[in-house]
């Protein structure tokens, strides 16, 4: 039997998992934070208790206030059927913890200590279930910023951040990530190309300087029926400028629910040639900014793309609950994962739409 | 499209655009913008920015145009070149673009680790790459020193940094010629021939150029400057370079030029031997203030029809497809009514009314119909200025609007650039978005003009998959307009099959050939006929679907393995397969006078929708007239096809030993037989047949292990290089009965190509029939020993093996040629094939196959089960997913 204390071997593991079956993803964390209706003192705990602003709403610090709670809802997500839970650090940069004025330190201790829990849940459960391994992905989050948006109508070559600072805050984070003991990287919620291709050059640089060699999750976002990420770039454009990371999985996250993210997914399965994962919102949010899309309505949507051989690894993002993946993991198992498509070389580079010379 | 030669825009550049160095220096970076708008308008497919200039901040500069260049979504839709002598102004510009950019240059000229650290850092920030042919002792100039620093810099990069192969771009250095130098004479040769041995020696990688430099000491000269890039280019093309920064949109066509120039020029181009006292160099220095200014000149004709109303000139000139005087008669006749448009919708479309009754009652015939149209554009074209002048002017009236594609993965388009020439003929606006066209793009374009209707088009059977992708996309995104569905491979019981039942929010029609395309879609677009067409068309496919279901199940299939017991036998006994010349490949690249002969001229007419055998079809009493027309002004720009050489023809031919292993052919390395190279798969018939016949398979034609030693040869050519641009210069001038006349000789070429070089091998290379006379009319009946099946045709009907063929023949870089993704040649102007050369191997259909076949191949080929019944789709004898 595999020693999965080892990070290497969960890096196999987890490669052949996806070779075996479609791959389950957790489902949203803030939903479920919200359930639980926290008040600021939960947000504060002992270690902020004098903080002079509110703290209330920064998901993240939970990872340094309620640990037993973050605990709770990665123990939640394995038991509804799981393979991959998400660390709680999707606002782990010190750009993005801004907002609350948080230093490098705390910072740091986010992706640290979230990347932890994490992992003892996983041990945990790995100890227990060495069959059906669980694993930790690092989330890395979207910024408030961004490096190829004007942040001026009035001045289009405006930018409030430089790319070297936005690297910057990536790698810190990253680093905390890795040492906390994540077995891979989920740069996710992509608006901005320019901001995730920083991300990804922390990745590849920590790796020169010695980190082991993590898988790297890269997932866009379109956002809205353009068929574009925020940043204007088609699906093709958006794989052309990051395939240069080898990434493990490649695919689309929130802003759509499962019926109008489906092309987009279906154009990805086409041209990537690496697992295609997915996890959309629980439909669109109703006027009062809530997701009613039903856990059986989600399983029997994710059910049919995996059946039409879309996708390797499914989950849930905004509105989505444990029960919400329990059914997509019932739905799906059994169901053979995509086959990755050959595709014949050829020079593909883009701009906000793809350009090939083959 | 996919692109022949990748333009790159230069006017972005301040070291080769005094205005744009202006506009940076001024900081005018509106007005700059500008610049950057024009050049994505003009077709430049990748940007080149450039803010090398002593008075400038270049790295300021770099990042504050490269981040105004990415809020402007029509330029910043294609690639940016990063091209800066400075490592930190690339690498600041590498910041600031959230594509796969392309960083122009770096090179060895500061030794091998400065190299190895660039390049590592364009991978980490996921960039192709230019390397520049120049070292520790300096730039390149001799094709030898090109090759030798492209050759190792080639090798640091893959082997080393792990570069990706088909991310290099080499600069192999344009110098200038006609210097007066001596030294500089054989510039642009070792440029070329450095090119030509770059590519063989680095197989994907890529060749560039900064193309003005060739031209330099012609500044002044635009003219001159121009031609020197023309002539240049054709030759640099020809000997692969894939791509240079040049003013797009801005060459005069190779063949265009006039003559003496030409000469003059390409003697200077090609260092060839000087041809009078003087040098070559100073021969075109003496000539080129004589093409300053260029003017052509005009003919005159005096005939009887003239003496008619202007009315009655202009009926005459678009049924006669007479361009000659439409200028002339289309201004009288605005002179003679209120508004421009009283002559389009007056004059043009009454005259285009008698074309189109002609042609409905089956007196005019479309090549005739395609001319009128070249007559219809011209005249739009002088009216349009009188139009645009006319401010309070209404849009003209368009009967509808149709967009039309050929998709994805598919390079074909004569069929469907027919159809849209007699669509427009009909006053409705047709939109073409080319050839290998995504769904997503289709759609997107269609939402955004709002097309009454869209037309896909493919040839290869790939494409029937793609379509059906499609019109499920239009279910899924809500669109209810009709579905138009033509092109060689597809048929009404596919349509009605596959493509109808995916999109039930609107109507799927299959369209059977340019003839019935107006009545479809006027039907389609008549609100009193649209219903009920509709209704029928569905109640029609609704019963093919049934009776698709019944012959299904009648269709009897023998199993596999009583398949291969009823193989078709040869005696192999005794039998000595005769042996080729040579084992491994060759290149041929005849010259297209070689080939004319060559040529069946009755698929030529079949493009053009007159049906019979040639020459007979020009007797016929019917199309007689029409054929015999189109005949003559076929052979007359053939003879100009020829002559100015529009086509590059490129071919190349294989042997290897080759033994059959059950329904496989394994190829050797040589000819002991032991190391086996590559293999070939081959599929069965399993139609019951009945006692005494045959299930035949390809490998049933080669000797199986163990009997003599065989061999099997293989080949790929194409007459289709060129084909785009002489394609595009006709269209672009409204020309569209010469593009199409153009393409479908190209087709006609590239098959002539074929016969010429299967001739060639049974008689020679092979040489197993050394005395067979060459006569076309033997060959078109393929009369001969042996047969050429191809794959994708009835006798192989799975089209990757195509890529197995391409592979042994090295045939993209010996060519030129690549495969699509659905395995379509490209240039479309291509044949490739295997040769057996049994007296008894026989071309015959493979037919249906079953599951255990299905599963046998897959297999074999070391696919699962869904990517075989993928490729094998259109002869499936079964639902697919019907399984366990």
């Amino acid at each position: 039997m595999t020693d999965l204390s080892i990070r290497a071997n969960r890096v196999a593991a987890l490669k052949a998992a996806a070779k075996e079956r479609v791959l389950i993803l957790d489902g949203s964390w803030g939903v479920m934070f919200q359930k639980k209706k926290l008040v600021e003192a939960d947000y504060r705990g002992e270690r902020f208790a004098d903080y002079d602003g509110q703290m209330k709403g920064n998901n993240d610090i939970l990872c340094l206030t309620r640990p037993d709670l973050v605990a709770e809802l990665h123990e939640a997500y394995f038991s509804a059927g799981a393979d991959i839970s998400e660390t709680n650090t999707f606002s782990g940069t010190t750009i993005a913890q801004a907002d609350y004025r948080l230093g490098a330190q705390d910072v740091r201790d986010i992706n640290f200590e979230g990347a932890r829990i994490g992992r003892s849940v996983a041990d945990r459960w790995n100890a227990e279930n060495p069959d059906r391994p669980k694993f930790i992905a690092g989330s890395i989050g979207p910024l408030n910023v961004m490096l190829s948006m004007s942040s001026d109508v009035n001045d289009p070559g405006a930018r409030k951040v430089t790319f070297d600072q936005v690297y910057a805050a990536y790698r810190e984070q990253i680093a905390a990530l890795y040492e906390g003991g994540v077995d891979l990287f989920l740069i996710e919620t992509i608006t901005d190309t320019l901001n995730c291709k920083a991300a990804i050059k922390a990745i590849l640089d920590l790796r020169d300087e010695g980190h082991e060699e993590l898988p790297i999750w890269i997932s866009g976002t379109i956002t809205d029926r353009s068929g574009r990420t925020l940043s204007g770039q088609t699906a093709e454009a958006f794989w052309n400028s990051i395939k240069h990371c080898k990434p493990f999985a490649v695919g689309f996250n929130c802003a759509l629910g499962a019926d109008l993210m489906r092309p987009h997914i279906a154009e990805m399965a086409r041209i990537a040639d690496t697992l295609v994962a997915a996890y959309p919102n629980a439909g669109l949010p109703n006027a009062m900014g809530e997701y009613d899309e039903e856990p059986h309505q989600t399983g029997h949507a994710l059910h049919d793309w995996a059946a039409d051989g879309l996708v390797n690894i499914l989950g849930g993002c905004c509105g989505t609950t444990p029960d919400h993946i329990r059914h997509v993991a019932e739905a799906v198992a059994g169901v053979k994962p995509r086959a990755i498509p050959e595709r014949p070389r050829a020079m593909r580079l883009a701009g906000l739409e793809p350009f090939e010379l083959a | 499209m996919r692109p022949v030669f990748v333009n790159i825009g230069e006017r972005t550049n301040v070291t080769g655009s005094a205005r744009f160095k202006k506009l940076i220096v001024e900081g005018n970076y509106g007005e700059a913008l500008s610049v950057a708008r024009q050049q994505v308008e003009a077709g430049a497919q990748v940007i080149d920015v450039n803010m090398d200039e002593g008075l400038l901040d270049s790295k300021a500069a770099m990042v504050t145009f490269l981040n105004l260049m990415a809020a402007e979504p029509d330029i910043a839709r294609v690639p940016v070149m990063i091209d800066s002598s400075k490592w930190e102004v690339i690498e600041a510009g590498l910041k600031c673009v959230q594509g796969k950019a392309i960083v122009n240059s770096i090179s060895m000229k500061e030794g091998e680790d400065k190299f190895i650290e660039q390049a590592r850092l364009c991978l980490r920030y996921g960039a192709a790459v230019v390397v520049m042919a120049f070292d520790e002792v300096g730039q390149a100039d001799t094709a030898a020193r090109k090759v030798e620093i492209c050759e190792k810099a080639y090798r640091i990069l893959v082997d080393k940094v792990g570069f990706p192969p088909e991310d290099i771009i080499f600069d192999p250095n344009i110098f200038a010629v006609a210097t007066g130098i001596e030294e500089h004479d054989n510039y642009a040769v070792d440029f070329i021939e450095g090119t030509r041995e770059i590519k063989k020696r680095c197989p994907w990688a890529r060749i560039s150029g900064g193309v003005s430099n060739v031209s330099f000491s012609f500044r002044g000269n635009e003219p001159v400057r121009r031609a020197i890039h023309s002539v240049f280019l054709y030759h640099a093309i020809a000997a692969g370079m894939d791509m240079g920064i040049v003013n797009a949109g801005d060459l005069p066509v190779y063949d265009t030029l006039d003559p003496d120039l030409r000469e003059a020029v390409e003697d200077v181009i090609l260092n060839r031997p000087q041809r009078t006292n003087v040098s070559n160099t100073e021969r075109l220095v003496d000539m080129a203030p004589r093409y300053k200014g260029d003017k052509s000149q005009v003919q005159t004709a005096n005939l009887e029809w003239r003496k008619g109303t202007v009315h009655e000139r202009i009926t005459h000139a678009l049924v006669n497809g007479i361009t000659e005087f439409i200028n002339e008669d289309t201004e009288e006749a605005r002179l003679s009514v209120e508004r421009p448009l009283h002559v389009i919708e007056g004059h043009l479309m009454d005259g285009m009314n008698v074309v189109g009754d002609l042609f409905g009652s089956g007196k005019m015939f479309l090549p005739q119909v395609v001319k009128s149209a070249r007559v219809m554009k011209q005249a739009v074209a002088w009216l349009e200025p009188f139009m645009e002048a006319e401010k309070a002017g209404k849009p003209r009236e368009q009967a509808g609007r149709i967009l039309m594609a050929t998709v994805k993965g598919d390079v074909h388009d004569i069929g469907k650039n027919i159809v849209g020439v007699v669509l427009q003929c009909n006053n409705y606006e047709v939109i073409d978005l080319g050839v290998m066209v995504p769904a997503d793009r289709i759609l997107d374009e269609a939402r955004k003009h709002k097309v009454d209707m869209i037309g896909l088009s493919g040839l290869i059977t790939p494409s029937l998959d793609e379509m059906v992708f499609v019109a499920a996309e239009m279910e899924r995104q809500g669109f209810t307009i009709p579905l138009l569905i033509g092109g060689a491979t597809t048929s009404r019981t596919h349509t009605a099959v596959k493509i109808e039942p995916a999109y039930s929010k609107g109507s799927t029609t299959y369209v059977l050939d340019a003839s019935r395309a107006v009545g479809v879609v006027s039907g389609l677009l008549s609100p009193s006929e649209r219903d009920r067409l509709q209704a029928e068309t569905r109640a029609e496919y609704i019963r093919i679907r049934e009776q698709y279901a019944r012959g299904q199940t009648a269709k009897a299939r023998t199993s596999l393995a009583e398949a291969r017991q009823k193989k078709f036998a040869i005696d192999w006994d005794g039998y000595v397969p005769p042996k080729p010349a040579f084992i491994g490949t060759r290149t041929f690249e005849p010259s297209l006078a070689e080939l004319v002969p060559f040529i069946d001229w009755s698929p030529f007419f079949a493009s053009w929708e007159l049906i019979g055998r040639f020459p007979q079809i020009l007797e016929d009493d019917v199309v007689g007239e029409a054929a015999t027309e189109l005949y003559r002004e076929a052979r007359e720009m053939l003879d100009k096809v020829v002559a100015e050489k529009w086509f590059g023809a490129k071919g190349v031919v294989g042997f290897w030993p080759a033994q059959a292993q059950g329904d496989d052919i394994i190829l050797y390395t040589d000819e002991a037989r032991a190391i086996e190279l590559s293999r070939l798969h081959s599929l069965r018939q399993q139609m019951d047949k009945g006692a005494g016949k045959t299930n035949a398979a390809l490998s049933d034609f080669v000797a199986p292990i163990g009997q003599g030693a065989d061999y099997i040869g293989a080949f790929a050519v194409t007459a289709g290089h060129g084909e785009d641009e002489i394609v595009k210069r006709f269209k672009d001038a409204g020309d569209d009965y010469s593009a199409i006349m153009a393409s479908a000789l190209a087709d006609r070429l590239a098959e002539a190509f074929a016969e010429w070089l299967h001739y060639k091998a049974r008689v020679e290379l092979w040489g197993y029939a050394p005395d067979e006379a060459a006569d076309a009319d033997v060959m078109i009946a393929e009369k001969y020993q042996g047969i050429r099946p191809a794959p994708g045709y009835p006798a192989q009907p799975d089209h990757t093996e195509k890529g197995t063929l391409f592979a042994l023949l090295d045939a993209t870089e010996q060519t030129g040629m690549i495969l699509t993704e659905s395995y379509a040649m490209s240039p479309g102007a291509a044949v490739s094939g295997l040769y057996f050369s049994h007296p008894k191997s026989h071309y015959f259909g493979v037919g249906k196959v079953d599951l255990d076949q299905v599963e046998d191949y897959a297999a074999r080929k070391g696919w699962d089960l869904a990517r075989a019944e993928k490729w094998l789709a259109p002869i499936l004898n079964y639902e697919p997913g019907a399984k366990g």
